[in-house]
């Protein structure tokens, strides 16, 4: 059981929460072609090793990136959603 | 083997205080701090168990967590725990002990007779030999006689296990001298501890190991040592085993109780884990070296000065290394006449005075049948011998810190894989760690803690120091006789070389094809002479072999404890309706739908006809339905209109407030996700009522996608679904109901048309009125406080009797829906269902604005011709409803393929006739054609029709 630290209740068990797919997946704009569009539905990079990702802690309905080692279940850090995971 | 109690002695056992229990039916008598074993064994029971697969007769061969033959049945306080190790549990007056895997008894076994079969059965023969025609069909009897203790399927505890979430700085598993020297050194620096140990109390091999202790007996060192910790409001855990090391330091533990309560689960957080978790003891290999009589010398120390057991007169002890030499002078010094044969030249030099050593003989083979009577050495003399003790050296038990991903490195010096490099917060200590002497396994044990333990210097051994000595005594290949590599797996080298021969040369291979390592000994004694040997077969080093991958639990843990209190009806718990005590009074018969337990039907009748009835009552008159279920999530807010645009396939911002309007939501990949009406209370406040097994992730849903593209102040959720009961009126009659119900709304159609919401009051409380229908009759929905809802609903059926309203549960509902063509979510839809496919196209094809899926409503596959799509199917006059997931097939060169399939299918009550909806290929261009419907085997005839088999016109909506 993993402790994840949620940047507005702190650290807390895996159990409460869900995730929420790679950091930086951002939603392209409309009309874009169908291979586009099809990467941004089902293509992962799924690194192993280092890797940010979005969560988010069922118990507060927030979602916050995370940033965690894939191999050793280590984790770094996790912060608000900011500029970059909009996408701004 | 003729095993006996000592007239005095035993450090464990309280001779004020007999037990008496029974063995394979057999009065046992014992004391109070026996083991099951120890009893076992002073009252001369030699034979315990039988093989896994040859039912070998096995004896006791360990005194602790590693037994591999000594598995139990037993019946007492707790109920009846099977596989238990006789060596762990705690003898008790009154208990039931039945053997394993034999039958009638242990001593007596009828399908012993396998054993003379055994050069027919290698490795892997059932597999091989019962492929052919179905290995299935000779399972069950082969599984009949092999395996281990029964499970009593009517096993109920009488408690449920508590579950304990704990935190401290420091977790000590082991309370051996280096575990004690470590959460000694932890606490006094004021760090808060943890010490678990599975034995029935702390002390480890200080319990009957010679040991001084910075001046002390062992023993009162360990005393002093647990009280210091206990008085400093230290946690120290007995009989708990440490079964579990998983990510970010958790581990888990096993606590066994003496009185009869069930086992307590803890989840241990610490800071730091110290890990002092000791070693076991390797058996020697030689032929027939599982008879009974044949144990670890370290066990027997043991039960000789815990329990006052002396396990043999004429003993035989097989060593490589000098541990073997304290039980050996030990038992010699209780009486009994001890021959040492030690593989080493060398060996033993200095107990030569006391005890005889035969140095530089190995044992070749025991004699003896269902106990060992005798061993023949390898230069052909024979010793006789009740007993034979042997002791291949230590193998550390690294299972935690490898279960932690710990990588191990290989001792020349020892003979045995140990910790390699540290990880993380993890230290070992002691013998785990590879030490040998009591002053290191302190010195190591107090290091142990880093940063959390004190600076004031370690304790020391101030005896004579242990020394090993230990060298390699392998079990060899083309061995003569049968050498037992694993006891519990009924492995022998053979079946290692068998196993070689066929390629399994992997670790990994060995393990899955001889069985070697699995069960509940998952290898704790057999691992490390397993791979020896498969590292001599195939010319490799032991440490180019490596060991298989450790895996929680280290031993077996109940069910009961792991699963705690989330068993029965809190295994999943159901939500339940706030009216559910009313519902039952009015003979509603429950049932669970996506999560909730709703009343299927109400009346005590025969359930078809009572939904039949109900669903035919509904269309005469009035209805009256609890449909509290449904979803209401409020979505307020500056954007919420463009929010809900995005959210919804259909347009929402051009509905007006005090109105309503049915949509889809879909996911990204243009599925329909979840379908339901949009309120629009006013301008910037909407309702968003959706599917009632769908609330939560739809609620997930929007959070997600406000906080991804609306800001913090543009848009607020708040999913308010169990704050209000909705309780509904349908029929023709509804709206006589409504207005005796009075509920200040004015409910012609000019003020209050289909799709129009409204606000009323009802004994004081506000009251919201939505005239919306998933009957296909005029209806309103009544939402108001959960916790006023019962006056309510009383009213509705008191003013309803007079319209002979009936009760409608969620089965003559689902009729009810079906017969207009309505559909379920999940079951009228699958994972490929898009909204075109269900008719509604109109805004696919007009929608200019971006939405959830949208760009997946136009790849290829959306745009195919070919898709599985609603239609309704009639059958022929006269006949049965068709089967729910029936697929309609048709013959395409030659071949049968499926063109779709039922997805809902009833009688109607009020049609006289079956009505079904189906997903069918191509199927609205089909209107009228007939197709064969299958089910079983059996291909019925179905027509395709539109989904809507009752008043396509809508004309009862306004009735």
């Amino acid at each position: 059981m993993q402790l994840f630290p949620c940047p507005f209740c702190g650290p807390r068990e895996e159990s409460e929460f869900q995730y929420g797919g790679e950091a930086g997946n951002l939603r392209p704009d409309r009309d874009v072609t169908a291979e586009r569009w099809a990467d941004y539905l089902h293509m992962r990079d799924n690194p192993k090793g280092p890797t940010r990702e979005i969560w988010v802690h069922m118990t507060c309905g927030e979602f916050f990136a995370m940033s965690r080692d894939s191999v050793n279940h280590k984790v770094s850090g996790s912060s608000v959603l900011g500029d970059v995971e909009h996408g701004r | 083997m003729s095993a006996s109690r000592l007239a005095a002695g035993g450090s464990d056992i309280d001779r004020d205080r007999p037990l008496t229990f029974t063995f394979d039916g057999r009065r046992v008598e014992g004391f109070a701090g026996d083991t099951i074993a120890s009893a076992l064994l002073a009252g001369g029971q030699t034979v315990v168990g039988r093989s896994f697969k040859y039912h070998r007769p096995r004896g006791i061969w360990g005194s602790g967590v590693e037994e591999p033959n000594a598995l139990v049945d037993v019946e007492g306080a707790a109920g009846r725990v099977p596989n238990a190790r006789a060596t762990t549990v705690q003898a008790a007056d009154g208990i039931t002990v039945r053997s394993v895997n034999a039958s009638p008894t242990a001593e007596n076994d009828r399908n012993a007779v396998l054993d003379r079969f055994a050069r027919f059965l290698p490795a892997a023969f059932y597999y091989k030999t019962f492929m052919w025609p179905d290995w299935h069909l000779f399972e069950p009897r082969i599984r009949a006689m092999a395996g281990l203790g029964v499970v009593d399927s009517d096993w109920q505890p009488r408690k449920v296990s508590d579950q304990v979430n704990h935190h401290c700085d420091v977790l000590v598993v082991g309370a051996g001298p280096a575990g004690l020297a470590a959460a000694a050194s932890a606490a006094a620096a004021g760090h808060s501890v943890v010490l678990a140990d599975d034995g029935a109390h702390p002390g480890g091999s200080l319990r009957h190991r010679a040991g001084e202790v910075d001046g002390v007996e062992g023993k009162a060192w360990v005393e002093v040592t647990v009280a210091g910790l206990k008085g400093a409001g230290q946690l120290v855990l007995s009989d708990t085993t440490a079964f579990g090391l998983y990510d970010h330091n958790l581990v888990a533990l096993n606590q066994r109780h003496a009185d009869g309560r069930p086992d307590t689960l803890w989840r241990v957080r610490p800071r730091r884990i110290v890990l002092a978790t000791g070693a076991i003891e390797r058996p020697v290999p030689f032929a027939n070296n599982d008879l009974p009589g044949i144990l670890s010398a370290d066990a027997a120390l043991s039960y000789l000065r815990r329990h006052g057991v002396l396990v043999g007169r004429e003993v035989v002890v097989a060593t490589n290394n000098d541990s073997a030499y304290e039980p050996a002078l030990a038992l010699a010094a209780a009486g009994a006449s001890v021959t040492v044969v030690d593989c080493r030249r060398d060996g033993g030099a200095q107990a030569k005075t006391r005890i005889r050593v035969l140095a530089g003989r190995t044992v070749a083979a025991a004699r003896g049948r269902s106990a060992v009577q005798g061993v023949l050495l390898d230069e052909g003399t024979t010793l006789a011998a009740d007993c034979v003790l042997i002791s291949g050296g230590w193998t550390p038990t690294v299972h935690l810190f490898s279960q932690a991903k710990g990588k191990l490195a290989w001792s020349d010096q020892l003979a045995a894989f140990i910790p390699g490099e540290a990880i993380g917060e993890i230290a070992v200590a002691g013998a785990v760690a590879g030490t040998v002497s009591l002053s290191d396994a302190l010195a190591s044990g107090a290091a142990a803690p880093g940063d959390f333990g004190s600076s004031s210097p370690a304790p020391r051994g101030t005896g004579t120091e242990a020394t090993l000595g230990v060298v390699s005594l392998w079990p060899k290949p083309k061995a003569r006789g049968r050498v037992w590599v694993d006891y519990q797996s009924d492995v022998t080298a053979r079946d290692v070389e068998l196993a070689a021969r066929e390629n399994f040369v992997s670790v990994e291979h060995l393990k899955r094809y001889t069985t070697l390592g699995m069960a509940t000994d998952q290898g704790k004694t057999s691992n490390l002479n397993g791979l020896a040997l498969l590292a001599d077969i195939t010319g490799r080093g032991i440490p180019d072999v490596g060991t298989t991958t450790y895996r929680p639990p280290f031993t077996p843990v109940p069910f009961a404890s792991l699963a705690g209190s989330r068993r029965g009806s809190m295994h999943v718990p159901v939500r339940r309706l706030p009216l559910e005590a009313n519902h039952r009074r009015a003979g509603g018969v429950f049932q669970e739908y996506g999560g909730w337990l709703r009343p299927a039907y109400y009346g005590g009748g025969e359930a078809d006809a009572s939904i039949q009835e109900e669903a035919r009552r509904a269309r005469q008159s009035v209805a009256l339905f609890d449909g509290s279920t449904l979803g209401k999530i409020e979505v307020i807010g500056p954007r919420a209109a463009e929010f809900v645009d995005f959210i919804y396939y259909n347009t929402m911002s051009t509905l007006k407030p005090g109105h309503c309007r049915y949509g889809f939501m879909l996911s990204e990949n243009g599925v329909v996700f979840d379908d339901g009406v949009l309120v629009r209370l006013d301008e910037h406040r909407f309702i968003v009522s959706c599917s009632s097994s769908h609330v939560a992730a739809v609620h997930a849903r929007l959070e997600e996608w406000r906080q991804d593209r609306f800001g913090r102040d543009a848009v607020y959720i708040h999913n308010a679904t169990a704050q209000y009961a909705t309780l509904t009126v349908s029929g023709p009659n509804a709206r006589q109901v409504m207005e005796a119900l009075d509920l200040g709304v004015a409910l012609d159609d000019a003020s209050l048309p289909h799709m129009a919401v409204a606000a009323g009051r009802f004994a004081g409380d506000e009251v919201r009125i939505a005239r919306v229908s998933f009957t296909g009759d005029r209806s309103y929905e009544i939402s108001i406080r959960a916790d006023r809802a019962e006056a309510l609903w009383a009213r509705m059926q008191q003013e309803g009797r007079a319209f002979d309203a009936v009760l409608l549960g969620l089965e003559s509902l689902m009729i009810l829906r079906a017969e207009k063509g309505y559909i379920v979510i999940g079951k009228d839809t699958d994972g490929t269902t898009m909204p075109h496919d269900l008719g509604v196209a109109g805004p696919r094809t007009k929608r200019a604005d971006e939405f959830v899926g949208r760009r997946s409503l136009f790849t290829e596959a959306a745009n195919g011709t070919d898709r599985n799509r609603l239609v309704g199917l009639a059958v022929r006059e006269g006949e049965a409803p068709l089967a729910t997931g029936a697929h309609g097939v048709e013959k395409r060169d030659g071949r049968l393929r499926s063109i779709g399939f039922v997805t809902s299918s009833y009688q109607s009550p009020a049609l006289g006739r079956p009505v079904a909806l189906a997903l069918i290929e191509r199927g609205p261009a089909r209107h009228g054609e007939t197709i064969d419907v299958q089910h079983l085997g059996v291909v019925r005839q179905a027509t395709i029709v539109a989904p809507c088999a009752l008043d396509p016109e809508g004309r009862r909506l306004h009735a």
